[in-house]
């Protein structure tokens, strides 16, 4: 009788499932995953080598690199944890801008999130709706700080300006007739706060088409329920956070934990799932977009009645003004000091962690006192994620694999750093 | 019309009948290649509109000639056979797969008169060529020894024979009542009845008594021609293109060229079987070949709308719906349409 043996198939790097340079060796007997075998490395850039060689706010854009569908939020980790080192505290204002640029970008996160999932699942208009929306807040993105992508907007101390009072304009082009760019430039006529309140607006209604077009979707269900179970035990042996964590029915959310930024002054609730299957967390991250819209909306009506600075006015660490620097002295001072050396922060070490959209997000540092970190290391909740693919989809089918891949929502640049 | 027979037939002579065929071959395959040319178009745009973009919209005016250019970039690119794959057969494989697809136009009418072959047997035979499609994407996984390409391929051998039976269960249902397998007298048997003469014409139509058989046909149907939501053998995302991962330029444009031909083809059928073929849907319009291209488009534009909006099954789910819902259906439809015919409330004699 002949030798029946199990076969390795080699998913990736180059796979249109595998979200960037994912590889997976998988072991198969027939169509069903044995051993599930995830590679890494592949997009290693030594982010925490480099910022050690960088002052301390040039490494704020190396954090965008990481988890490069959710930049602001990189950044929030560590801006925050170069303040708890140098115990500063960050204006009012800036908490705020921050909380309401972190739901931002959650719901960006998590709006690529669904429509990869659902490319991967076969659903593919997903995505094309998903990016309409993506669209109008990657302009808010573009308002703030001047880029679509890489924001580079936190700074230790606060962020790095106040909110525009207008908005970038469509032009008439060959491809924009004038009519048309009118119409675009509708509801970009006011501020940056009135455009985000008129999406805040929209946004339930988009939410509501995508549960129309796979929540309740027999085929969608029949590939996600039941499929990848994580108990709560094992989620929280195998270091889940984030959705992955919830989805599993543990309701830890570092916003209500452990408040930074604004997070105790806004109202929000934690969607929280039964089984522990991709169809849980799926609801889970659904449902966490829409508390993401409801803390913008409490941000924009706080943001609009308080008025204030945005970034610290210790002059160790933020720049001065402009006008400042130019009649004062001791403001010239700083401002060279501080462009040329950077920041000194004092010997220690801090860690911090936010409830970034993918999960706990966390940097550590250590500080020998010099204008660099000593040594900077990332948490990033999606290499936990990624570890816990084997067990997540064994005797399951190759199709499963990506949908397991999908809901896990792993982004290469913070799993390689 | 005799004075183009009797043309031919002082030129040719004797060979003039086999002359005539060819010439009436190439009438039909010529449009079929434009039609799938264009239908890539349709998709394009219909999916385009549905996912709030444009499609193609710059070679020509409103992107018309893209079928041309693509076609002609696939034309003029090499055909790459991998090092490992077996060379014969991975050269053949994309002809099995477009031969039948064409061959089976011979016994297509598209009037009562316009048909190349009009054959008593002609589902029959159309049962059978489709059946030997599924050759080419069997053969083609092989050849290229890839893993992808075979998973494609044993995917789409068991997938195309799951549906084959429950979309024969579906026909003989339609050969029940009609009692012919000519496609001719099947579309006639579909103008008569009370509907048809109150004037209503599309209510006699097969679609109606038979209900759930068109629904299990058109779904067998999508599923018989690899389309989402049942792409299973492709899988984008899963095994990156399937059984035909390995192929490239005019190799893979015949795999293509094949689908299509057959997405044309059961909307043919479709049409034919179901939704009466040429007949006009009301009475005081004439019957004409237009409003076989109309159904036609429309099935067509059903499998696309298909396409933008469903997530794909996984391959035991795929299975579990042919074999442990549709087959049991088709028996038990089976079954009541026999009892249906012989009982006192007969619609077809």
């Amino acid at each position: 009788m002949a030798d029946i043996r199990n076969y390795t198939l080699n998913f990736g790097p180059q796979h249109p499932a595998a979200h960037g340079v994912l590889r997976l060796v998988l072991e198969m007997d027939g169509e069903v995953v044995q051993r599930a075998d995830p590679h890494i490395g592949l997009l290693h850039r030594a982010t925490e080598k480099l910022a050690e060689t960088r002052t301390w706010v040039q490494s704020v854009p190396y954090m965008d690199r990481l988890d490069y569908v959710s930049t602001m939020c990189n950044e929030h980790a560590y801006c925050l944890g170069v303040e708890k080192l140098l115990q500063l505290e960050v204006p009012e204002r800036g908490k705020y801008i921050r909380t309401m640029f972190d739901e931002v970008t959650r719901i960006l996160n998590h709006l690529l999130w669904i429509g990869c999932h659902a490319l991967d699942v076969g659903a593919m208009t997903m995505a094309l709706y998903t990016f309409r929306e993506r669209e109008d807040l990657m302009d808010a993105y573009e308002a703030v700080c001047g880029a679509r992508l890489h924001a580079a907007y936190y700074r230790p101390g606060g962020v790095y300006r106040d909110l525009p009072d207008r908005m970038p304009q469509y032009r008439e082009s060959t491809w924009t007739s004038a009519k048309k760019a009118k119409e675009l430039n509708d509801n970009r006529s006011g501020s940056l706060l009135d455009f985000l309140e008129d999406f805040t607006d929209r946004f339930p209604k988009y939410h509501a088409e995508y549960h129309t077009l796979l929540t309740d979707n027999r085929i969608w269900k029949q590939r996600l329920v039941h499929v990848g179970i994580v108990s709560p035990e094992r989620a929280m042996q195998l270091g889940f956070t984030g959705a992955m964590l919830r989805g599993s029915g543990i309701a830890w959310d570092l916003r209500k934990k452990q408040p930074y930024a604004a997070y105790d002054k806004v109202d929000f609730d934690v969607p929280v799932g039964v089984n522990g299957d991709s169809y849980d967390r799926y609801l889970v991250r659904m449902e966490e977009m829409l508390q993401s819209n409801r803390i913008i909306k409490q941000c924009i009506a706080w943001l609009r009645a308080n008025p204030g600075p945005v970034i610290t006015d210790n002059h160790k660490v933020a720049p001065p003004n402009r006008e400042a620097m130019k009649s004062n002295m001791e403001e010239l001072i700083h401002h060279f000091k501080l462009f040329t050396e950077g920041i000194h922060v004092p010997p220690g070490e801090a860690y911090a962690a936010i409830e970034h959209p993918k999960g706990e997000f966390g940097i550590y540092f250590v500080s020998d006192g010099a204008n660099k970190p000593y040594r900077m290391k990332i948490r990033a909740p999606g290499f936990a994620h990624l570890a816990a693919m084997d067990e997540m989809a064994k005797g399951h089918m190759l199709a499963d694999v990506v949908t397991i891949i999908g809901s896990q929502d792993v982004v290469f640049g913070e799993i390689d750093r | 019309m005799d004075a183009l027979m009797n043309f031919g037939q002082g030129i040719f002579g004797g060979a003039w009948p086999a002359v005539w065929t060819l010439i009436k071959i190439v009438l039909i395959v010529a449009p079929l290649m434009l039609g799938v040319a264009y239908l890539t178009y349709f998709e394009r745009k219909v999916i385009g509109f549905m996912q709030v973009r444009i499609g193609p919209n710059r070679v020509g005016p409103w992107g018309l000639i893209q079928p041309i250019a693509d076609g002609l970039k696939l034309l003029l690119k090499e055909i790459i056979v991998p090092s490992g794959s077996s060379k014969a057969v991975f050269v053949i494989a994309p002809m099995l797969a477009i031969a039948p697809a064409l061959a089976a136009w011979a016994v297509i009418p598209f009037t009562d008169t316009l048909v190349l072959a009009n054959i008593d047997a002609s589902l029959l035979y159309i049962l059978a060529i489709t059946s030997m499609g599924v050759y080419g994407v069997i053969l083609s996984g092989w050849a290229s020894n890839s893993k992808y390409a075979f998973l494609g391929a044993m995917r789409s051998a068991a997938q195309m024979v799951s549906y084959e039976i429950a979309m024969g269960f579906a026909l003989i249902t339609v050969l029940m009542i009609a009692g012919t397998l000519n496609f001719v007298d099947i579309v006639d048997g579909q103008n008569k009845g009370m509907f048809a003469d109150m004037g209503l014409g599309f209510l006699s139509w097969n679609w109606l008594p038979l209900l759930p058989m068109f629904l299990v046909y058109l779904i067998s149907g999508t599923a018989e021609l690899n389309r989402a939501p049942f792409d299973i053998a492709e899988g984008e995302s899963e095994i990156v293109a399937g059984f035909h991962v390995e192929y490239s330029g005019m190799a893979f444009a015949l795999f293509f060229l094949a689908e299509y031909a057959n997405m044309i083809l059961v909307a043919a059928l479709t049409s034919l079987l179901f939704l009466g073929g040429w007949l006009s849907p009301v009475g005081f319009l004439p019957d004409g070949i237009w409003w076989m291209f109309a159904k036609m488009s429309f099935v067509l534009f059903l499998f696309l709308w298909f396409r933008a909006t469903f997530p794909r099954y996984r391959y035991d789910l795929l299975m579990r719906l042919g074999w442990k819902v549709f087959l049991p259906l088709c028996f038990f439809w089976v079954i009541i349409v026999g009892a249906w015919m012989i009982s006192p409330l007969n619609i077809w004699n």
